[in-house]
């Protein structure tokens, strides 16, 4: 909310400046985002009055002028404005005057001398209106400085509230809060009695509260005879805009200011173009109603309206129908002051695609008990500046459903219950000052205090809604910052498990670079990377920020190849990334959301050369055994075993499925070559994903008994067919091999020159050794010799 | 001095003279030979003292020894003298550039606010904090309901929460892409008071959770997915002193500021009162002097104990709620939200 805060001061005026005013609400929760001077700096102009006006002898659009400027003596002043006319009272910058553009000094125009210039509002930064001199009004001040007059050593404060602070959405509001921060007196408009006002008994309307929980109160009058030519007084105008409300005519200029400055939206209808009573009611069946700003609605059934006999009239609370609304010639207007349930109001004109003043005053919450003091209020006002005698004004109408009025039910405050949660003394006399200072009414019941909150605070239900207010009052800044007292105790901490920043950063020590995806991903990504037997029905959201962000992912992999091709757009060709992050199935279990299965993967992407390009490494492009490396180390010290996958995402001969203990724990690969050329990568990048959950176990770590005896180690050569996994030979030879072998390590893989087209030469290492003896020649023969034999009788192997 | 001796320091002279003279191994082994050798002139002279009478034998046998071990001492010298020469040659050859970059795999880089969620994490861990994980599908109960906001607020509406697609096409009501971390506050309260039901008081219960959460919100300065972390502490005597003491210290610990100026200001959320928004002015660089919101807190609402299985009038606690986003873009001084989610190497390989 912005106002101005020379209106403030006239309500409630500490003897604080701007800046510390400001810091005061800032820190009463009432956040104070922007403080603009309402007109910029300037000196030297006072309130003038031109005398005479000459033709200027030598230019046709110049005049010679003789000006009351409250100097002392009369100035002469060459003008060059087309409306100068004697008599009009303008401001005049004297000699020596500083404007925000000029310094004015005594000049010679076209032969004459000038002492000064009368000024346009442009020329003084009030305003970009170029159209002549600022006409000031009649009762101006001659020789009073400007910025006095005109009110100009102004700011305007942009606060910022809660949505509980509904009760700060205008001036009162504000200076009330003020005066309970500061000690300084809150002083209210006057009004006349109200009974002298009312002086007309013809044309009331009756009201109907016909959904009297949505409107338990509602108050209207007729104002017969108004000016509709009226002009808004300049003090008006000049408040109403510098809260950032345009002036439109005298009446709605009125309405607006009553509901800056007390908080209470009003609507004036033109009274002639109602029919009979009012009822606030829920739509009828195809009702319409063109609004105020242009737009014919088909009100919802939950969107109170305010009708006539014969039509909707207003969507109430939120905004006025067009046809009823008053014009410049309107000259009989019906007031509308009501009090509407925030329940009611609120998020219905969100659903409209707008908001407007009243409806954000309506739905947060506004004073019930203030409608009939702004009628009186607007009509004091109407009756200043519309015409005075002429005006008829009828009675109060009120309608009210008093069991449907909100209720302020006492709220009870332990002292002691205040110290714990604040961690200060709160005594009961303390609380009591601080409380009734905003309008709470106290009693005391036994060792406790009960406060009764005012009908404009909406937010006041329960004890720690006082203790809130009490800590605001006191300060924040005033409450200690205390290192907290607690008993020590050690964490547990697992040592045969990890958590997901270890995982992090055993894959940055691979080279690979951490990135963050959306969780929402383009559908298409989807059906090319998500195994779709898996993930047949993809998670779709109801709202998504765009159609490329729709798809709830169920894999990482499209994340990981649109970073790819964003850093290849950005000629970055070596790309090893990786991401941690959840990704979402919808299943029928039951924890922790129900129907959804969300695990948390890490998967990786590498592309390009296998190393960084540098010198004495003959370049070499990342292939799927690198990328298995990588996997193979992050789960060390368990063993991987892997087998082939059918995967959307992946190339189905170079692609396998990693198994822990013959549990799949996740996939690696080439990408998929139809992927590589529809988003067009050049070479195959080679992609993991894995099982988070599978990663973060590791296996207890046990000893065994380190040898002191040499190893023997013999070479066993064997020619197999080129499709046999080298996988299934090295575990045969294991199952076969007596304890005497310690390992047997695949070192070469041999296809070329020598063996046939349709064969391939695996060498292992046998690695022998006893802890107890030194092997005989005879047994280490025996052994190799039948694992020839085992080699021979399952894969048709042949040594080579 | 008799003949032979005169002799033999002629000997051992000349053959000093020629080991000096050999410079390869190869011709020391050969002056070598002369002197040393089978038919070394030494050698003809200690193969001649058989001849000699026994008195003479004795005198002349010492004396040759005398200048034997003369020579072998300088052909040790000398023997080590070129082999150290050749060692130094050798490696004068062998000398690298030393300049050269090394070989091999560099490494990769954490996200930047991974990073500091690192810090986060082992900041609170160590006055005992534990770290809690919670699903990003969430339920509107926990979402909302649990945390005490009403039925028709704002932030529940599609302008501001993503929502789900149900198998019919219509949309889910009950489940929702979580806008902030506090559901996970609900999760472990209720687990920790299942755990220790048996207890007549609870433990204290101190969590942090960090994790993605998504709001409908997408320019300079929002991501509709961003990071928030949430911290909650829950005991018997936990009051807004001590929210104001943990916070405020963390804050100096996380930027190592211990000038830094940190306040707390009124606000309103429905999940705590009193509610307080915290700003921090640095006291150097760029930022200096300017207060810059950055997280909001507040002692746990009653409903919200409650709902998570507390009694309130028993325990109180307080939570609040940061984002790592803006504390790694102020700690690393990153300009713009976007760059933490677009995926350059070039920005990301400078967080290793």
């Amino acid at each position: 909310m912005q106002f101005s805060e020379s209106w403030l001061r006239s309500l409630c005026n500490p003897p604080l400046d701007t800046e510390a005013l400001c810091h005061v609400l800032t820190m009463a929760g009432l956040e104070v985002e922007e403080v603009k001077v309402a007109v910029p700096e300037f000196s030297g102009v006072f309130v003038a009055q031109v005398l005479t006006v000459e033709k200027h002898p030598d230019a046709d659009k110049l005049n010679l002028c003789s000006v009351d400027a409250g100097q002392g003596e009369i100035l002469q002043i060459v003008c060059g404005a087309p409306n100068v006319a004697t008599g009009l009272k303008v401001p005049c910058a004297v000699v020596g005057a500083r404007l925000p553009t000029m310094e004015i000094k005594r000049a010679k125009v076209r032969g004459l001398d000038s002492f000064g210039m009368l000024c346009s509002s442009r020329e003084l930064g009030i305003a970009d209106d170029h159209g002549g001199l600022l006409v000031l009004p009649e009762d101006a001040v001659v020789g009073e400085n400007i910025r006095t007059s005109l009110d100009l050593d102004d700011h305007l404060i942009t606060i910022k509230l809660t949505p509980n602070r509904a009760d700060c959405l205008s001036l009162l509001g504000i200076a009330r809060e003020l005066s309970a921060l500061t000690g300084a007196p809150l002083t209210l408009p006057v009004l006349p009695d109200a009974a002298s006002v009312a002086t007309d008994s013809q044309g009331q309307r009756a009201i109907f509260l016909d959904a009297p929980d949505a409107c338990p109160r509602y108050c209207g009058r007729v104002l017969r005879g108004v000016n509709a030519q009226a002009r808004t007084p300049e003090w008006i105008k000049r408040r109403i805009e510098r809260s950032g409300i345009r002036s439109i005519s005298a009446v709605v200029d009125i309405t607006n200011y009553v509901m800056l400055e007390l908080g209470q939206p009003l609507h004036a209808f033109d009274d002639a173009k109602l029919s009979g009573d009012i009822h606030v009611r829920y739509p009828r069946p195809d009702e319409r109603l063109l609004l105020l700003n242009g737009v014919e609605i088909e009100p919802e059934p939950d969107m109170l309206l305010i009708a006539d006999e014969k039509r909707a009239l207003a969507l109430a609370g939120i905004m006025g129908g067009e046809p009823s609304s008053v014009t410049a010639v309107s000259t009989d207007i019906f007031l509308e002051s009501a009090f509407f349930a925030p329940v009611a109001i609120a998020g219905k004109a969100r659903t409209l695609g707008f908001s407007s003043d009243a409806s954000h005053r309506y739905e947060r919450g506004v004073d019930f008990d203030l409608p009939r003091l702004a009628i009186e209020r607007a009509t004091a006002l109407i009756l200043a500046c519309g015409g005075g005698e002429s005006v008829k004004v009828g009675p109060i109408v009120e309608a009210v459903s008093p069991e449907h009025l909100p209720r302020r039910a006492p709220v009870m405050l332990r002292p002691a219950r205040a110290t714990k949660v604040l961690g200060i003394d709160v005594t009961a006399e303390r609380a009591a000052v601080l409380l009734s200072s905003l309008g709470l009414n106290v009693a005391q019941e036994g060792d406790h205090l009960v406060f009764t909150p005012p009908s404009f605070r909406f937010d006041i239900e329960i004890e720690e809604d006082l203790i809130e207010e009490i800590a605001r009052l006191h300060g924040y800044d005033n409450i200690p910052s205390i290192p907290p007292v607690a008993r020590v105790a050690m964490m547990p901490a697992a040592e045969f498990s990890r958590g997901p920043m270890q995982i992090r950063q055993a894959i940055a020590q691979r080279d690979y670079h951490e990135i963050v995806n959306y969780s929402f991903v383009d559908a298409a990504w989807e059906a090319d990377f998500s195994n779709t037997t898996v993930n047949a029905q993809p998670i779709v959201l109801a709202n998504p920020i765009a159609s490329n962000m729709s798809v709830m992912r169920s894999t990482l992999i499209g994340g990981l190849v649109d970073t790819l091709v964003t850093n290849r757009k950005r000629q970055t060709e070596r790309v090893r990334v990786f991401e941690l992050g959840r990704c979402f199935f919808r299943t029928s279990s039951s924890a922790p959301v129900t129907g959804f299965d969300q695990p948390l993967r890490l998967a990786g992407l590498a592309a390009g050369f296998a190393a960084p390009d540098q010198w004495g490494v003959p370049p070499r492009r990342v292939d799927f055994y690198d990328v298995k490396a990588d996997v193979e180390v992050l789960f060390s010290p368990h063993e991987l075993s892997f087998e082939p996958v059918i995967h959307s995402a992946f190339h189905p001969g170079r692609s396998a499925r990693a198994m822990l203990n013959n549990q799949p724990v996740g996939v690696l690969g080439e990408l998929h070559p139809r992927w590589v050329e529809k988003y067009s990568l050049g070479q195959a990048p080679v992609v993991f994903e894995l099982e988070l959950t599978a990663l973060l176990m590791t296996p207890p770590t046990e000893y065994t008994e380190v040898s002191r005896l040499p190893a023997v180690i013999r070479d066993l050569a064997l020619v197999v067919p080129q499709t046999q996994p080298s996988s299934a030979v090295r575990n045969a030879l294991l199952a076969a091999a007596p304890a005497l072998v310690r390992d047997i390590m695949l070192f070469d893989v041999y296809q070329g020159k020598g063996l046939s087209e349709n064969q391939k030469s695996l060498a292992f290492h046998i690695v022998m050794q006893d802890t107890q003896r030194t092997l005989e020649d005879a047994e280490i023969e025996d052994v190799v010799a039948r694992l020839l034999v085992v080699a021979q009788n399952d894969f048709g192997a042949s040594l080579r | 001095m008799n003949n032979l001796e005169q002799h033999l320091d002629h000997l051992a002279t000349s053959a000093i003279a020629d080991f000096a003279l050999a410079s390869e191994p190869a011709r020391l082994e050969d002056a070598k030979a002369i002197y040393l050798g089978k038919e070394g002139s030494l050698t003809i002279l200690l193969k001649g003292l058989g001849k000699l009478p026994s008195d003479e034998r004795k005198v002349a046998g010492a004396a040759i020894n005398v200048a034997k071990e003369r020579i072998e001492s300088a052909l040790v010298t000398r023997r080590d003298e070129l082999k150290n020469a050749r060692l130094e040659a050798q490696l004068a050859t062998e000398s690298l550039d030393i300049t050269l970059p090394g070989r091999g795999m560099p490494c990769g880089s954490l996200h930047p606010v991974t990073k500091s969620l690192l810090r986060i994490e082992q900041l609170f861990r160590s006055i005992g904090f534990d770290v809690a994980d919670g699903p990003e599908i969430e339920t509107d109960w926990h979402n909302f309901t649990a945390l005490n906001t009403p039925e028709n607020h704002p932030a529940r509406s599609m302008h501001d929460t993503f929502y789900l697609k149900g198998g019919d096409g219509k949309v889910q009501d009950d489940v929702l892409l979580r806008t902030h971390t506090s559901p996970v506050q609900i999760r472990t309260m209720l687990v920790h008071v299942e755990r220790y039901k048996h207890l007549d008081t609870l433990p204290e219960l101190r969590v942090i959770c960090p994790g993605r959460v998504y709001r409908v919100d997408s320019d300079a300065t929002h991501s509709p997915m961003f990071h928030q972390v949430e911290g909650l502490w829950i005991g018997e005597h936990v009051s807004f002193a001590d929210l104001k003491g943990v916070v405020a210290d963390f804050l100096r610990r996380f930027f190592e500021s211990d000038d830094m100026n940190v306040r707390f200001r009124p606000s309103f959320f429905p999940f705590t009162e009193p509610s307080a928004e915290i700003d921090v002015a640095f006291t150097s660089g760029p930022l200096q002097g300017r207060w810059l919101e950055i997280a909001g807190c507040g002692m746990v609402h009653p409903n919200v104990l409650r709902f998570g299985g507390f009694d309130p009038e028993k325990y109180t606690g307080f939570a609040f709620g940061m984002g790592p986003d803006r504390l790694a873009m102020l700690r690393y001084s990153i300009p713009d939200l976007r760059l933490f989610f677009e995926g350059d190497l070039r920005f990301l390989a400078q967080f290793n």
